[in-house]
């Protein structure tokens, strides 16, 4: 099996608390409560609007929750504008690939690295032998997760000429452009061809063992879930409905009604 | 002989007012060619540099603000401050709305500057405007001094284009065009978004300033008819359109194009019968705009298409058609 096993016992590095999210008279997430562990790649499953694209928008720090709080590490990360909870580790990818079309696939990936002297304009125009010797250290980072993402050949293409799958790979190799803590993925297997997928797949058991990242992954591919993920989390209209591993959770009669009865092809 | 005399210094005249325009424009091109940002104030930056320089520069007078006779360095850099502080204010206020509501506020913000510049008379002598405004070199016998200024705005306009240049081929650039591609994602990229667009709007905003100052020093009289949209914002945007946004040398190609053809335009309205006198001024902004239609149906992308950021790894720089795989 390819699960990832830890003997240390697991840390919780994510915890949501009561997290409540409302959209006018429309709650899409009501009083949430889980936790992650460091290390692992943990499933968050349900039917569509049960709220599971919110709630990485508000982890992510893109949605500012009703109520409720959001731990990471310990620390209240409650309404963190996005780009700080970057810093802190927190990366995520979106269900629909967000690319900087205009930018070639080397640049999309060059232009992640926090700090860059480069990005401000006086050492630009007064010390350029600074900015091109960084500017060469984060080139070759970004070369080496292009080669590991096979998109090596797409270096010099526009990222808005990329496949749809291709662009679900980019949007990897930006997280790997820093070194994250947490990795959200949004449906990274949407409208991604099986050899791709299977490949995607490979990717991030890779980077969870070799690179320790943790990973929180949506997706509506059971097969894809189950072969990743040993802990599963299934939302329903907003809230936990169970919480563990893919064959219980799998076997869970709630489970089977939430996705339209147990009649959805999507269904575990 | 004199005519021939006539039209060199008519064209002297054309190429530095074309070489004002270019700074404009290149301002212009960092907020929505690198960066996104729609300015339709483009007016009120360059109205804010030009009265700045003309209060700073111009001998004691009872009728405006200042009068504190300092040399047009003094006064442009004194310009350029000020648009900046303006853009500062202006992008705390409105760089978190999107494209459209931004274009609306700064064009709303551009007519309170206009409004203010009228009616605070015993700042700016309202609508008859400043006068004497020292001109740089004008202790020169002509045609020498105005061989000199054009040579002054060319070097503005050369040194500007090699330092735009040098940040839209750096990480600052690719930033940019990050954040103009997609903002989300250039969030989640930890880039903090509203700073990169102030400093952005700042830069651009310093450079309307500059060309406005500019402005005032060539012809040495500033009124507020000098900032009407028409000629201070739209003629700018139909300047970066036609030259291609993103691309320096388009925005420079563009102003001296555009500011030659609405040049020509008002040589030609001039030549009409009397009855269509006051028909004339709009004559020339519909040539302005047929002649943007032509350029538009033949290049798209404008004269120079957006070009492919340079980074350390494609020193080369090519251009880039919208989509490779099918065009």
């Amino acid at each position: 099996m390819d699960h990832v096993m830890h003997a240390a016992p697991p840390t919780p590095l994510l915890a949501l608390e009561g997290l409540t999210r409302r959209f006018g008279g429309l709650t899409a997430v009501n009083r949430c409560s889980f936790t992650i562990e460091a290390g692992r790649i943990t499933g968050v499953i349900g039917p569509n609007g049960a709220g599971k694209t919110t709630i990485f928008n508000m982890v992510a720090g893109a949605l500012v929750p009703s109520a409720g709080r959001i731990l990471f590490d310990g620390e209240d990360i409650t309404g963190v504008p996005t780009h700080r909870l970057f810093h802190r580790g927190i990366v995520r990818t979106f269900q629909i690939p967000h690319e900087f079309g205009r930018l070639t696939v080397l640049e999309n990936l060059m232009t992640v690295p926090a700090s860059q002297p480069g990005e401000r304009l006086w050492p630009v125009w007064l010390t350029p032998g600074t900015v091109a010797r960084r500017e060469r250290d984060v080139r070759e980072r970004a070369e080496d997760a292009l080669r590991f993402l096979t998109l090596w050949d797409l270096r010099d293409e526009l990222a808005m000429n990329l496949s749809g799958g291709q662009k679900k790979l980019l949007e990897i190799g930006r997280a790997m452009m820093t070194t994250p803590r947490l990795v959200l993925l949004d449906e990274p297997g949407a409208g991604v061809n099986p050899t791709l997928l299977a490949r995607l797949r490979e990717m991030i058991l890779e980077l969870n063992r070799q690179r320790h990242y943790t990973f929180v992954i949506i997706e509506h591919d059971m097969d894809f879930i189950a072969s990743l993920c040993e802990r599963v989390i299934v939302l329903a209209q907003g809230a936990v409905l169970t919480d563990g591993p893919m064959d219980e959770v799998r076997r869970d009669p709630r489970v089977l009604d939430a996705y339209l009865g147990g009649g959805d092809e999507n269904c575990p | 002989m004199e005519q021939l005399y006539g039209i060199f210094l008519y064209t002297v005249f054309l190429l530095t007012m074309g070489g004002i325009y270019a700074v404009l424009t290149l301002g212009l091109n960092i907020q929505w060619g690198f960066t996104g940002l729609f300015n339709a104030g483009v007016a009120g930056f360059f109205a804010i540099g030009a009265y700045t320089t003309a209060i700073v520069t111009t001998a004691a007078s009872e009728r405006h603000l200042g009068g504190l006779g300092l040399p047009p360095a003094a006064g442009i850099v004194a310009a350029m401050v000020a648009s900046s502080i303006i853009a500062w204010g202006v992008g705390r206020m409105c760089i978190r709305l999107r494209a459209d509501y931004l274009a609306i506020a700064t064009l709303g913000i551009a007519e309170i500057l206009r409004l203010v510049l009228k009616n605070e008379v015993w700042a700016t002598n309202g609508p008859r405007g400043i006068s004497v405004i020292p001109k740089p070199f004008e202790h020169l016998a002509e045609p020498w001094n105005q061989i000199a200024m054009l040579l002054l705005v060319v070097a503005v306009v050369a040194v500007l284009y090699v330092l735009l240049e040098r940040v839209w081929h750096s990480p600052w650039g690719r930033v940019m065009a990050a954040i103009r591609e997609n903002e989300a994602a250039a969030r989640a990229a930890g880039k903090d978004v509203e700073r990169l667009r102030i400093v952005a709007f700042i830069l651009g905003g310093a450079l309307m300033g500059l060309g406005g100052a500019l402005m005032a020093h060539h012809i040495k009289f500033i009124e507020l008819q000098a900032a009407e949209p028409i000629t201070a914002t739209f003629l700018v945007w139909v300047m970066l359109v036609v030259g291609g946004s993103a691309n320096n040398r388009g925005a420079i190609v563009g102003a001296v194009l555009i500011w030659t053809l609405w040049s020509a335009a008002e040589i030609l309205i001039t030549g009409l019968p009397p009855e269509w006198a006051v028909k004339a001024a709009y004559l020339r902004i519909f040539l302005v705009g047929l002649a943007l239609q032509f350029i538009l149906q033949r290049f798209p992308d404008g004269i120079f298409r957006e070009r492919r950021l340079r980074t350390v790894s494609s020193p080369s720089i090519k251009e880039h058609s919208p989509c490779r795989k099918c065009c």
